[in-house]
């Protein structure tokens, strides 16, 4: 197995742990929330990570406090990266006023503004113009914040990141594109989505770095996220960064996935970045099967309050259907 | 006695050039970005002189790309600032529609409160100067259409000069219209302007007989009609609605249940117009108040098109306002 060993020593071991439990963690939320959408307890669209922890693990490990998260539709992961509890997560998805956005959003708009987690964002591309606006801002007002934003390679088709990418260079604001390539725009593959299938060729044009990298290797991940997001705080400029990545899962819920073949999806599944890591993990003895089982029943256990959590959740009165149309003071 | 508070002659473009001076002067927090604000000195001259007074950072030119900036300046406006997003002209807007429709007005309440955008978007729009189909739109009824927006209108000399700054004070997106017909014009204003309100519509000119409602190029036609009217003794009230979303509605049912009577003049295409929504309002709230149907003179439903006569065929005009009036009075 292909495994970077170059930067064990610079992870301290208990973060090397808290990597795999936040993969872990996002798995099984992921799993549970499948569960809960076929009892109807979950509605609308629900988009799952399951094969691409590794990606959201990987990059929010870098990012400070004080850095600004904006996400896509698929974003529980980054979520439960973030350090967003999972209990208001999940009654977000039921649609509960307990949930981190007030159930106003489900499960394609997670908010969270004390830990500077902008969503969330459901129209492919769109919010890349308001990362490098945050970017921006933290430029104009002299802080040392950089903004990371996540999308995947059906965004890169859009107008939108051709002149979110030009301003953000034009402007040299402090920003981190991350693409998650997992291949398929919804249920069209990248060949036929794209003219240049290598993404990272179009930072190029507008004289960003850009860097791709194997996405299903937390490891790899990780350097090329501490690098990537060194240069652009040091520098105060953009980077692009790809992680060709795969979603074992359909789009969302309502995908029959008629537009690939089974064969496919096995065979990127044995890359899965989870036991990937298990096993680094166990072989450098950083961990014992014992303590992987001991965070399989933390997580069990920590899910299932999440769900109690959210079965508990009180729907809001429709009397307040009109609150924070407008507001009347600034945030 | 020295008038404490003389008027002063000046331009509807100098009007909206002070008001910018004194929102850049007002707070450090607030920049003005848009194409060609800087150096070109704005397409309409607007900004002119902004750049070499207040610097690159504070008037910052863009590329063409309407949604990018558009939604760099709500990204701006969550982080803390004040931006000021000048659109050219309106129809370059609808690039940015996604923007300003799917982000800045929805993420207040998507969010659950958390997060405010108090962005200000100004809009060059009108028609008048044989721009031709594709640059003479009127797209106040689409903005108007969006819960979550603000939408105001320049009709007056002292909305171009009062407007943005009480806007700049409102932690919710707003999109303002300015009339680029009207920047020649020369008007009396205060010296000193007086605090102008904008969530409330304005009664310009008291009347009795009849109600006209109007906004944006409206405002003047409507005024100039209303003295030609007073002439033949009808007395006109004029009200420019100036908040076309939320709409200020008790002015003008309060007008109307007192005129008994009410025409709505816009350059907006009639069909689901805001002429549309505004006799609405009439009919459910004080239809039994009414002594003659609700008439609307609006933009005839067609592309605009260049020739000057045709053009000004396509909009309402001070003679057509005044003869669809005589012709509701003769209703007694």
């Amino acid at each position: 197995m292909e495994q970077s060993t170059t930067i064990h020593d610079k992870i301290d071991t208990k973060k090397e742990l808290l990597f795999l439990y936040q993969m872990m963690l996002i798995r099984r939320f992921e799993e549970k929330a499948a569960e809960q959408y076929t009892k109807a307890k979950i509605r609308g669209f629900l988009h799952l990570y399951i094969g691409e922890e590794a990606v959201a693990v990987g990059i929010i490990q870098a990012l400070n406090d004080d850095d600004t998260i904006l996400c896509t539709y698929r974003e529980h992961g980054q979520a439960l990266a973030r350090g967003i509890d999972a209990d208001f997560i999940m009654a977000e998805m039921y649609g509960k006023q307990e949930g981190c956005s007030r159930g106003r959003g489900g499960s394609m708009h997670l908010f969270d503004v004390s830990k500077k987690f902008y969503g969330g964002n459901a129209i492919v591309a769109s919010h890349l113009p308001i990362a490098v606006g945050m970017a921006l801002a933290s430029k104009k007002m002299n802080t040392n914040n950089i903004t990371c934003c996540f999308f995947g390679e059906g965004a890169a088709a859009e107008g939108e990141f051709h002149e979110a990418m030009n301003l953000a260079s034009l402007w040299k604001v402090p920003v981190l594109f991350v693409c998650e390539n997992n291949l398929y725009a919804m249920g069209t593959a990248i060949k036929y989505t794209h003219s240049v299938t290598e993404l990272e060729k179009k930072g190029a044009a507008y004289g960003i770095e850009s860097t791709a990298v194997n996405g299903m290797n937390l490891l790899e991940i990780i350097k090329a996220a501490n690098t990537a997001i060194e240069k652009v705080r040091k520098r105060g400029e953009p980077y692009l960064l790809v992680c060709n990545t795969y979603r074992f899962r359909a789009h969302s819920m309502f995908d029959a996935e008629l537009y690939r073949d089974k064969k496919e999806v096995e065979e990127w599944k044995k890359k899965d970045p989870i036991p990937q890591y298990k096993d680094y993990l166990l072989q450098e003895k950083i961990i014992t099967k014992a303590e992987i089982d001991a965070f399989e029943k933390k997580i069990e256990t920590k899910i299932q309050k999440a769900v109690d959590f959210a079965e508990a959740g009180t729907w809001e009165s429709s009397t307040e259907l009109t609150k924070f149309v407008y507001s009347e003071t600034v945030t | 006695m020295q008038n404490q508070n003389p008027t002063l002659l000046i331009t509807y473009r100098e009007a909206l050039k002070q008001s910018l001076r004194e929102a850049l002067q007002n707070d450090k927090n607030v920049f003005l970005m848009g194409e060609d604000v800087g150096r070109y000195g704005g397409a309409f001259a607007v900004s002119k002189g902004l750049l070499q007074e207040f610097g690159e950072e504070r008037i910052m030119d863009v590329p063409l790309s309407e949604s990018g900036f558009v939604g760099a300046g709500i990204g701006a406006a969550i982080a803390g600032m004040k931006p000021i997003i000048e659109v050219m002209t309106v129809n370059f807007s609808l690039l940015a529609m996604d923007q300003i429709v799917n982000n800045a007005a929805t993420l207040l309440h998507m969010s659950g409160g958390q997060i405010n955008v108090p962005i200000v978007i100004r809009l060059g729009c009108g028609i008048g100067r044989q721009l031709a189909a594709q640059h003479s739109h009127s797209w106040e009824p689409f903005y108007a259409h969006i819960p979550g927006l603000i939408v105001l209108s320049v009709g007056t000399h002292e909305d171009a000069r009062g407007m943005l700054n009480e806007a700049l004070k409102s932690p919710n997106p707003i999109i303002i219209f300015e009339y680029t017909s009207m920047l020649n014009m020369e008007k009396e204003v205060l010296e000193h302007p007086n605090t102008v309100d904008i969530t409330k519509a304005k009664i310009l000119k008291e009347g009795n007989d009849i109600s006209i409602i109007t906004y944006g190029t409206g405002v003047y036609k409507s005024l100039e009609a209303a003295s030609e009217l007073a002439t033949m003794g009808i007395d006109a009230e004029v009200i420019d609605l100036r908040v076309l979303r939320p709409l200020d509605e008790s002015t003008f049912l309060k007008s109307v249940s007192k005129t008994h009577r009410a025409i709505i003049v816009e350059d907006a295409w009639k069909s689901v117009s805001i002429s549309s929504e505004i006799s609405s309002r009439i009919m459910e709230k004080i239809f039994y108040d009414l002594d003659a149907p609700v008439q609307r003179l609006c933009g005839v439903e067609v592309p605009i098109p260049y020739p000057a006569h045709l053009e000004e065929a396509s909009v309402p005009q001070k003679k057509d306002i005044v003869n669809a009036i005589k012709k509701m009075m003769q209703h007694d």
